[in-house]
């Protein structure tokens, strides 16, 4: 009954402000173990603050061929961003 | 959609520069040749752990110790950064490992030298280090996204392993007659086989345009080699060491150092399994393999235990 260990993803917090960030994945039998392996693996120079970890099979992703249409609803909509407006440059603090 | 537009786009991603990532459409033969070659990538960090771990035991001073199990711990680092890229084009880890411990995947043939006297530490950093430092600093700008990002944090941790063996080269090169001559011949025996780690001529690379053509690789074998000789022969010259090449000279016209002929029969005969270590190396790997099995079957069994605990906790308290 051959088992292999499986894949963990791995976030790291590099320091306190900062968003977590995917680094890479490994292998550990349970989410203690991947902390600790994690610890040794992506934060032997001080990288960290704090570390995520997450079962790689519980990560939906999405399918990069549905993009397209994914991200297209943003695409036209040019006034969401403040350069769409033009202020005079009398006007400051804008 | 056929294959063929695929096809384009994916070339015309690669010729403008944008990243592979795991789920985006790849060419099978893409697919494979990076899961070949980061996978042999990954077995070559972890054999190189044994040529060095051989000398931990016996550094010279707590200060030389620390370094050298700091490397070699960077050197399963590595190993382990890049399996996991190999695993996002969907290699499976234990097959990986399984095509090592058999042979039918190679590593660098440079791991198949024996480390012979306390300054081949210092060669190896040097040496073998900076050349895998001019490959892989190449590699950072690879096609594939989680490989070139491996290849980013291993050169960060890569710059440390070259400076340390350089460091020790100067202790030894710059300390007793008998430290100097142990220096020197250090460098006799890792020279050439640190100038074959870049692979065959281009003229017989067949895999070389395709790979370039894919921008995995970005340079050729023989343009790494060349640089990688023009940086080093002025870093043993200021050890005062001399580079065991009689044909090695400056060539004005070419702003290069020409060298010697390679001796390519040594290469393919260390590559093929008749290397001075290759069987010793394969004992070690599967040895360790074989002895970690009851761990790794004793902690997913500890694993599935608490995750059952968990989910019936009663039932638990129950049977204890």
């Amino acid at each position: 009954m051959k088992k292999e260990w499986p894949l963990w993803e791995i976030f790291i917090r590099s320091k306190s402000g900062l968003n977590h960030k995917h680094v890479g994945s490994l292998h550990a039998a349970d989410a203690e173990m991947a902390l600790e392996n994690a610890r040794d693996l992506y934060t032997r120079r001080n990288e960290g603050v704090s570390i995520w970890v997450v079962e790689s099979k519980h990560i939906t992703a999405s399918d990069p061929d549905d993009s397209d249409p994914l991200f297209e609803p943003a695409r036209d909509k040019v006034y969401r961003h403040p350069t769409f407006y033009t202020v005079p440059d009398e006007v400051s603090h804008m | 959609m056929t294959s063929l537009n695929f096809e384009a786009i994916f070339q015309s991603k690669i010729d403008d520069e944008v990243k592979i990532e795991p789920k985006d459409w790849m060419p099978d033969a893409y697919r494979k040749t990076l899961i070949r070659q980061i996978s042999q990538h990954a077995h070559s960090e972890i054999v190189g752990m044994l040529p060095e771990g051989n000398w931990i035991t016996r550094a010279p001073s707590l200060r030389r110790k620390l370094i050298l199990l700091a490397k070699v711990q960077d050197e399963a680092g590595h190993g382990l950064y890049l399996y996991s890229a190999a695993e996002t084009l969907g290699a499976d880890r234990d097959d990986l490992v399984q095509q090592l411990l058999t042979g039918k995947a190679k590593y660098s043939s440079i791991f198949n030298y024996p480390t012979l006297n306390w300054a081949d530490i210092g060669a190896i950093g040097w040496l073998v280090d900076g050349a895998a430092i001019t490959n892989q600093v190449m590699l950072t700008r690879t096609s594939y996204g989680p490989y070139a990002r491996a290849m980013v944090r291993i050169c960060k941790e890569e710059s440390f392993h070259q400076r340390q063996g350089y460091e020790l080269m100067m202790a030894m090169a710059f300390g007793s007659p008998e430290q100097k001559a142990m220096a020197q011949d250090s460098l006799n025996r890792w020279w050439w086989p640190a100038l074959m780690m870049f692979g065959p001529h281009d003229s017989d690379s067949p895999h070389s345009d395709q790979a370039l053509k894919w921008k995995i690789k970005r340079k050729s074998n023989d343009e790494l080699r060349q640089n990688f000789v023009d940086v080093t022969v002025p870093q043993a010259e200021y050890l005062g060491l001399t580079v065991p090449d009689p044909d090695l000279r400056w060539n004005e016209e070419r702003g290069h150092y020409d060298f010697g002929k390679i001796n390519w029969d040594e290469f393919w005969s260390v590559v093929k399994g008749n290397g001075p270590c290759n069987r010793q190396r394969i004992q070690a790997r599967t040895k360790a393999y074989e002895d970690g099995a009851w761990v790794r079957e004793a902690a997913m069994a500890h694993a599935e235990k608490k995750e059952q605990r968990k989910m019936q906790p009663e039932a638990a308290s129950k049977a204890a």
